[in-house]
C-alpha cells in the first residue's frame, strides 16, 4: 500500500512534446509507471513514441480513463493547464512547472477547494510509490519500496533524505514533493493526514524550509493527531531576513517564517528535529529502534 | 523585484489612487526646477533608493526654496545614504524627488500581500502608521487589522467599510478610503505585485485621505506579463554579483562568510549553507545553479562565486537528479582553469552519472577534495580554509 498513486495509476503528460515533457514521460515509463496518454493543443491524432496525443484533457480523459495527470507546460500557460485538468474531472493533478505567477494559483487554489480534484505542486518534484508508480522528475534508482513517508517543500533535498535511507536499508511508502512556492495545492497537512491513514506507513520524514507558517500548522496538527512518529528538518536555518532563498516561498519576512521558530513548534510536538541535512536518515534510523525497543 | 517610491506613486496614481504631486530629479538644476514646477511656497525632498528608514537617516526634509532643492540634491546626489535598512555600506543616492508638502492630521497603515493560508490577497491596516509594521505587530498586534479578499469578488464595498471604520476614519473620509483602496487592489492584482505598503496613509488636515509613501515590491514570476514595470528595475540598487547571476538564471544570494557553495536546487542550497555553518563556517552565498545546468551555466557560476574576494574556499554540493554529475564536472574543470583556482575547492557528487563526473574530475588535473557525502564534504572544506 501507499499514498495516492500505485501500480495501478494510469496517467496523462500536459505538454508531452516539449522537452522536459518528452525526457520524464520516457523515465516515469521505464520506471514502469503506466503513462496512458499526453495532451497537446493542436497535435491530437498523433503519438509521441507510441504514447496517443489528444488536444483536451477531457477528450484524453475519456479515451485512456487517466486517473492523474502530470504537467510541464510553462508557466504563463500552467494556471490554464492545472484548471482544465480540474475541469475534466481527473482526481490527481501534479503540477511540476516552476514559476507559475502566486496571483495565478490564487484564483487556482479557489477553484480547486470546490472541486474533486487533488493539486501536488506546482514547484515540485512529484510523487513516488516506489517500485510501483513513479510520477515526476526524481531520480528512480535512489527510492526502495518500503514503510517510510517522506513529504517535502523541496526536491533535491527530498533525494537527500530517500537516499540517506535507502543507505541504511530503510524503504519508503511513498515519497511527495509539495512544491517550494506560497501556494500549493496540497500542504504538509494534507500528505500527513494521508500518510496517518494508510496502514503501510510506519513513520514519516518531513522536510520544510524557511517562509510562511506551514510547517508550524503541521506540528499543531502532529500533536493533536498524528499517530506515528516523525522526523524533521528544516532547511534555511541560516537564511538572512528579507531575501528569498530560491524558491518563492522561501523568505523570512514580517517576522515570520524563521528556522529557529519552526523548530522550536516542531520539537514542542514530540518530533524529533535532525538540526543537519546529513542526520535526516540515522534520526529515522534510531527512530524505528527506539521504538521496537 | 523593487521599485522607486516616485515609481510606485506613478503606478498607484495610474489606477486611481491619491497621491501627492511630485517630480523626481537627477541633478541639483532638475531638484530646483521640480520645487519651481509645483508652485507651492513649501515642498518635500526626498532620496529615492531601495530601502526604508530614510527620514532618520537625513534623507527626507521640507524645504521652501529652490535654493534649498538644489543644495539639498548636491549634498546627497552621488553620495552614500546609511539608514537601518541598508546596511553599514549604505546606497548611493542617484536620483530625488520633489514631492507637494502635505498637512497631516492622522497617520495610518495600509499594507497588501498574499497570504498563504487564506491564498488571497490580504489587506493589513493599522491606526498606528508612520512606524515600523513589524514592530506594531510584535508589541500591539490588536492595533494590526488584517482582512483576506476573496479574489472571485475582488474589492467589496463593505470589507472596504469595514476596514475604514476600523481605522477610525469618518464621514468622507470612508468613501475616499473605500475607493482608494479599490485602486490599491486593483494596483496589485494587475501588476502581479508581492507587496504594496503605504506608510504612511495620511489624512490631512483639510479631510483628504491620501498616500504619502509607497512601496511597490513585485512577483518576478509575474513580470513577464509586464514588460513596462521589468524596465523599471534598477541594477544599481542590486548587487552586482547578484545581477550577473539572473543574466544566467542562476538564483544567488550574496552573504557574509567565506565559504562559496554550489547547490542544485534551492532547498538542498539552504541545508548546505546549514551545514557549513554547523560545522563552523560561515556560507559565502546561497547558489542554485537549478536542474536544466549545462557547462556554461555552472561555469558561470562558479567565476561568480570566485568574484567574491571574501570567498576562501568552495563547497559543491550536488544531488543529480535531472542535473548530470558529468556535465557539472566539466563545468567546474572549464571554470576552474579559467579562473586559475587559488582556494580550496571540496566536490560531493550523488547521483545521475556519478561515475562519469568523478572520472572527469580525477584527470582534469585539478586539484579537487572529494567528500563522502553531505556532512563529510561541509567538514573537509572547513579543514581546508582553515590551514
Amino acid at each position: 500500500m501507499s499514498i495516492l498513486v500505485n501500480k495501478n495509476t494510469r496517467v496523462l503528460t500536459q505538454g508531452i512534446t516539449g522537452a522536459t515533457g518528452q525526457f520524464h514521460t520516457r523515465t516515469c515509463r521505464d520506471y514502469g509507471t503506466q503513462m496512458v496518454g499526453g495532451v497537446v493543443p493542436g497535435r491530437g491524432g498523433t503519438d509521441f513514441e507510441g504514447i496517443p496525443i489528444f488536444d483536451t484533457v477531457e477528450q484524453a480523459r475519456r479515451a485512456t480513463g487517466c486517473d492523474a495527470t502530470v504537467i510541464y507546460v510553462p508557466p504563463p500557460f500552467a494556471a490554464d493547464a492545472i484548471l482544465e485538468a480540474i475541469v475534466a474531472g481527473i482526481e490527481l493533478v501534479i503540477c511540476i512547472t516552476e514559476g507559475i505567477p502566486v496571483l495565478d494559483m490564487v484564483k487556482v487554489k479557489h477553484y480547486l477547494n470546490n472541486s474533486k480534484s487533488r493539486l501536488i505542486g506546482p514547484n515540485c518534484p512529484g510523487i513516488i510509490t516506489p517500485g510501483e508508480c513513479k510520477i515526476g522528475i526524481m531520480p528512480g534508482y535512489i527510492h526502495k519500496p518500503g514503510r517510510i513517508g517522506v513529504v517535502s517543500r523541496s526536491g533535491t533535498l527530498t533525494y537527500e533524505a530517500v537516499h540517506q535511507l535507502t543507505q541504511l536499508g530503510i524503504g519508503q511508502s511513498s515519497c511527495i514533493g509539495i512544491g517550494g512556492d506560497p501556494i500549493v495545492g496540497t500542504t504538509h497537512i494534507d500528505a500527513l493526514a494521508l500518510f496517518n491513514q494508510d496502514p503501510d506507513t510506519d513513520a514519516v520524514i518531513m522536510i520544510g524550509e524557511i517562509g510562511g507558517t506551514a510547517e508550524e500548522e503541521a506540528a499543531e496538527y502532529i500533536k493533536q493527531n498524528f499517530k506515528k512518529p516523525v522526523v524533521a528538518f528544516i532547511a534555511g536555518q541560516t537564511a538572512p531576513k528579507g531575501r528569498r532563498m530560491g524558491h518563492a516561498g522561501a523568505i523570512i519576512s514580517g517576522g515570520r517564517g524563521g528556522a529557529a521558530d519552526k523548530i522550536a513548534a516542531l520539537k514542542a510536538a514530540g518530533i524529533s528535529v535532525a538540526m543537519s541535512p546529513a542526520d535526516l536518515g540515522s534520526t529515522m534510523k534510531a527512530t524505528l529502534e527506539a521504538r521496537r525497543n | 523585484m523593487n521599485i522607486h517610491e516616485y515609481q510606485a506613486k506613478q503606478i498607484l496614481a495610474r489606477f486611481g489612487a491619491p497621491v501627492p504631486k511630485g517630480q523626481p530629479a537627477t541633478t541639483p538644476d532638475e531638484a530646483a526646477a521640480a520645487f519651481r514646477a509645483l508652485g507651492q511656497p513649501k515642498a518635500v525632498i526626498k532620496v529615492q533608493i531601495h530601502a526604508g528608514g530614510r527620514g532618520k537617516a537625513g534623507g527626507v526634509k521640507i524645504i521652501s526654496s529652490a535654493e534649498e532643492a538644489r543644495e539639498f540634491a548636491a549634498k546627497h546626489l552621488g553620495n552614500v545614504l546609511v539608514t537601518h535598512q541598508t546596511g553599514p555600506e549604505g546606497r548611493v543616492v542617484r536620483r530625488i524627488y520633489v514631492e507637494e508638502a502635505s498637512q497631516i492630521a492622522r497617520e495610518l497603515y495600509l499594507g497588501m500581500v498574499v497570504d498563504r493560508k487564506a491564498a488571497a490577497v490580504a489587506v493589513i491596516a493599522s491606526t498606528e502608521g508612520g512606524m515600523e509594521i513589524e514592530e506594531v505587530a510584535s508589541k500591539t498586534p490588536e492595533k494590526i487589522i488584517t482582512e483576506p479578499v476573496d479574489p472571485l469578488i475582488g474589492m467589496s464595498g463593505f470589507l472596504a467599510r469595514k476596514i475604514a471604520f476600523a481605522l477610525g476614519l469618518k464621514d468622507k473620509q470612508v468613501g475616499q478610503f473605500s475607493a482608494l483602496l479599490g485602486a490599491v487592489y486593483r494596483t496589485f492584482t494587475e501588476t502581479d505585485a508581492a507587496l504594496i505598503e503605504i506608510n504612511p496613509l495620511v489624512v490631512t488636515a483639510d479631510g483628504r485621505v491620501i498616500c504619502l509613501d509607497a512601496k511597490i515590491s513585485f512577483d518576478d514570476n509575474g513580470l513577464f506579463r509586464h514588460p513596462d514595470i521589468r524596465e523599471l528595475r534598477d541594477p544599481n540598487e542590486e548587487d552586482p554579483a547578484e545581477t550577473e547571476a539572473s543574466k544566467y538564471d542562476l538564483s544567488y544570494v550574496h552573504l557574509d562568510g567565506n565559504i562559496g557553495c554550489m547547490v542544485n536546487g534551492a532547498g538542498l542550497a539552504m541545508a548546505t549553507m546549514d551545514i557549513v555553518k554547523y560545522s563552523g563556517a560561515e556560507p559565502a552565498n546561497f547558489l542554485d545553479v537549478g536542474g536544466g545546468a549545462n557547462a556554461q551555466k555552472v561555469a558561470a557560476a562558479f567565476r561568480i562565486l570566485l568574484s567574491d574576494p571574501r570567498v576562501k574556499g568552495v563547497f559543491v554540493n550536488i544531488f543529480g537528479g535531472i542535473m548530470q554529475c558529468d556535465v557539472l564536472a566539466s563545468g567546474v574543470v572549464e571554470a576552474a582553469r579559467e579562473v586559475k583556482l587559488g582556494v580550496p575547492l571540496v566536490v560531493r557528487m550523488e547521483g545521475t552519472n556519478v561515475d562519469k563526473g568523478k572520472k572527469i574530475l580525477a584527470e582534469s588535473g585539478i586539484k579537487v577534495i572529494t567528500a563522502n557525502d553531505m556532512a563529510d564534504g561541509a567538514r573537509r572544506i572547513v579543514d581546508a580554509i582553515g590551514k
